[in-house]
């Protein structure tokens, strides 16, 4: 890694982990909040989307299950532990079922069979009223107390949270600079030569789906404890799309990419839905920017743009290089 | 023992019969052309040996072994390589990393998440090996989409032998290059070592025709002539399947 990365790095740590300090208002620290678990989520989909070529249009669906499953168990009485394991494995089972249907097509068929499922879920969260208590939805009381700390508070929330997307990211990283990831971006560029280089397309591409299924119920948990409720609206087509969007305009792909994605439909979401009442329109406005302007997504763009500016001054600086050392600029 | 033995293969498209009846036997460090004019079936006859496609009727047997009903992402696995005509390579990545795929396919820790793929310098060093073997070492870095139609061409053949195979199946490695290009594959093709068993397809026959030892000559998907090169081209039945008359 470079020195400019690792100064960047640092400084983009020590301003998430000081932020409760310098964002006082507990309104701002739970945005924080929301940015880092649907960044969770957005990476949990980026896996799909941008390394293996698979658009799903259903994780939703996953990201409610996981929601539900936690809240119904904590409803009936169990504990958050056991809660949130079985909540994790429910998730996963599901994503297993998931991923076997709909990984026997790829491209369209792909994206209309994850619709598919996803809408099935939610009019299973919509109409199962017995479990999932229909529109009314179902409220979560108390948050978990791991090693005895309570994450009652906004700040003890946030904090819990960003060591899980810390993680979560961590993993991420590794994970794509793996022998598995370099794989599973083959099996996205060209999957019949995949297949003649002897690697198992199909199975490459199932735990793919496991592993993004097990970030977005993840992120689902850390949901369902952040608004402490939980209704079909969470897992319906739009919050699908959503992080869909995430995705696509932060940089599919990138590691990046999805977190700036996340940052930029929950900052225009929930802060300046305040001051301007069609906030839909706006985020409309912004995508549509984005994809004229940097079709390859925000985080690319912008370093494409950065070399761009670079060149321009190192050109301007070359004439002045070569008199000096008479060698010409690298 | 044969290496490739294909015996009575046929693979019918709706109505259309691609290929009727083919048996083809290659002697291990053989070097075999499969010859013949567009639409005969050499493609889908390589597509059917390596599994891309399955055949209607007949076997396919690498070694003596029945591989007719081995899936595709096995039998590289059992030594089988392939080009392609159309060149499928990894657009958005390096030489390197494209031949470092090639390597990682036949090896246990394609399927390992948590280790760094750059520190694995057995396949690192492996791929380097295998660009420098067909001429590529100086680019080897270079971003597949900075490379030549001619390189592209060498990286396909650097991918099949960086897998050591056995059976090496070339699908048209000359088409679409220069002449200097031409000479270039073809020293590269002709320092493969005798333990690789080599069929090579050519539509063109001028080209490829001093490389092989015996030549095929397939016609509507059927082997209209077979034997050494000079039985073949003196055959008339070879003048009329390219000539006319």
């Amino acid at each position: 890694m470079s020195t400019r990365a690792t100064i960047a790095l640092g400084v983009a740590l020590l301003a998430l982990v000081t932020l409760p300090y310098w964002l006082t208002q507990i309104y701002y620290v739970n945005v924080a909040s929301q940015i880092l678990f649907y960044a969770i989520f957005a990476l949990g989909v980026n896996l799909l989307l941008g390394y293996a070529g698979l658009v799903s249009l259903g994780h939703a669906g996953l990201f409610g299950i996981a929601s539900y499953a936690t809240a119904y168990l904590l409803a009936a009485g169990f504990g958050h532990t056991l809660s949130i394991v079985a909540a994790l494995i429910i998730g996963l089972f599901s994503t297993a079922i998931f991923a076997a249907l709909s990984l026997r097509t790829a491209g369209i068929g792909f994206i209309m069979i994850t619709l598919a499922l996803g809408e099935i879920l939610w009019g299973l969260a919509y109409r199962w009223i017995s479990i999932t208590n229909g529109d009314n939805g179902i409220s979560v009381h108390g948050r978990p107390q791991p090693f005895g700390l309570s994450l009652a508070s906004a700040n003890s929330f946030y904090y819990a949270t960003l060591f899980v997307f810390l993680l979560c990211v961590i993993v991420v990283t590794i994970f794509v600079r793996s022998p598995f990831g370099a794989a599973l971006k083959g099996t996205r560029d060209q999957p019949r030569r995949m297949t003649a280089l002897g690697y198992h397309v199909w199975m490459i591409r199932f735990w793919a789906c496991m592993f993004s299924g097990l970030l977005t119920c993840i992120a689902g948990i850390l949901f369902v404890y952040y608004t402490q409720f939980i209704s079909p609206q969470t897992v319906a087509l739009t919050s699908s799309a959503e992080v869909v969007l995430m995705v696509i305009s932060g940089g599919p792909a990138t590691l990046l990419g999805p977190i700036v994605g996340a940052g930029l439909v929950v900052v225009v979401k929930s802060v300046v839905s305040g001051f301007i009442e069609r906030w839909n329109f706006l985020l409309g406005a912004i995508f549509v920017a984005i994809v004229i302007l940097m079709p390859e997504g925000l985080v690319p763009g912008t370093v494409r743009l950065w070399k761009l500016g670079w060149r321009k001054t190192m050109a301007r600086r070359r004439p002045a290089v070569i008199a000096k050392t008479g060698e010409p600029a690298p | 023992m044969t290496a490739l033995t294909v015996s009575g293969l046929r693979k019918s498209f709706g109505g259309l019969h691609v290929t009727k009846g083919v048996n083809l036997n290659v002697e291990p460090g053989e070097r075999r052309l499969i010859i013949g004019p567009n639409g005969a079936g050499k493609t889908t006859l390589f597509n059917l040996i390596t599994g891309e496609l399955t055949p209607d009727d007949g076997s396919v047997k690498l070694f003596g072994e029945d591989i007719t009903h081995t899936p595709a992402r096995r039998r590289p696995h059992l030594g089988m390589a392939r080009t392609y005509q159309i060149i499928t390579l990894f657009a958005r990545d390096t030489i390197m990393r494209n031949v470092t795929l090639a390597l990682l396919g036949l090896s246990k820790s394609r399927w390992n998440p948590l280790m760094d793929l750059a520190r694995q310098h057995h396949l690192t060093d492996a791929a380097r090996q295998a660009i420098e073997r067909v001429g590529l070492g100086h680019i080897a870095d270079r971003p597949l989409a900075q490379t030549s139609y001619g390189e592209r061409r060498r990286v396909e053949i650097a991918m099949a032998l960086a897998q050591n195979p056995k059976v090496l199946l070339l699908d048209e490695p000359y088409a679409g290059l220069s002449i200097d290009e031409r000479r270039d594959v073809h020293d590269t093709l002709l320092a493969i070592p005798r333990d690789v068993t080599i069929v090579m397809i050519e539509h063109n026959m001028d080209v490829a025709l001093d490389f092989a030892e015996r030549i095929t000559l397939l016609h509507f998907g059927e082997v209209i002539v077979e034997g050494t090169r000079a039985e073949v081209v003196a055959d008339p039945r070879t003048r009329e399947v390219y000539l006319g008359h």
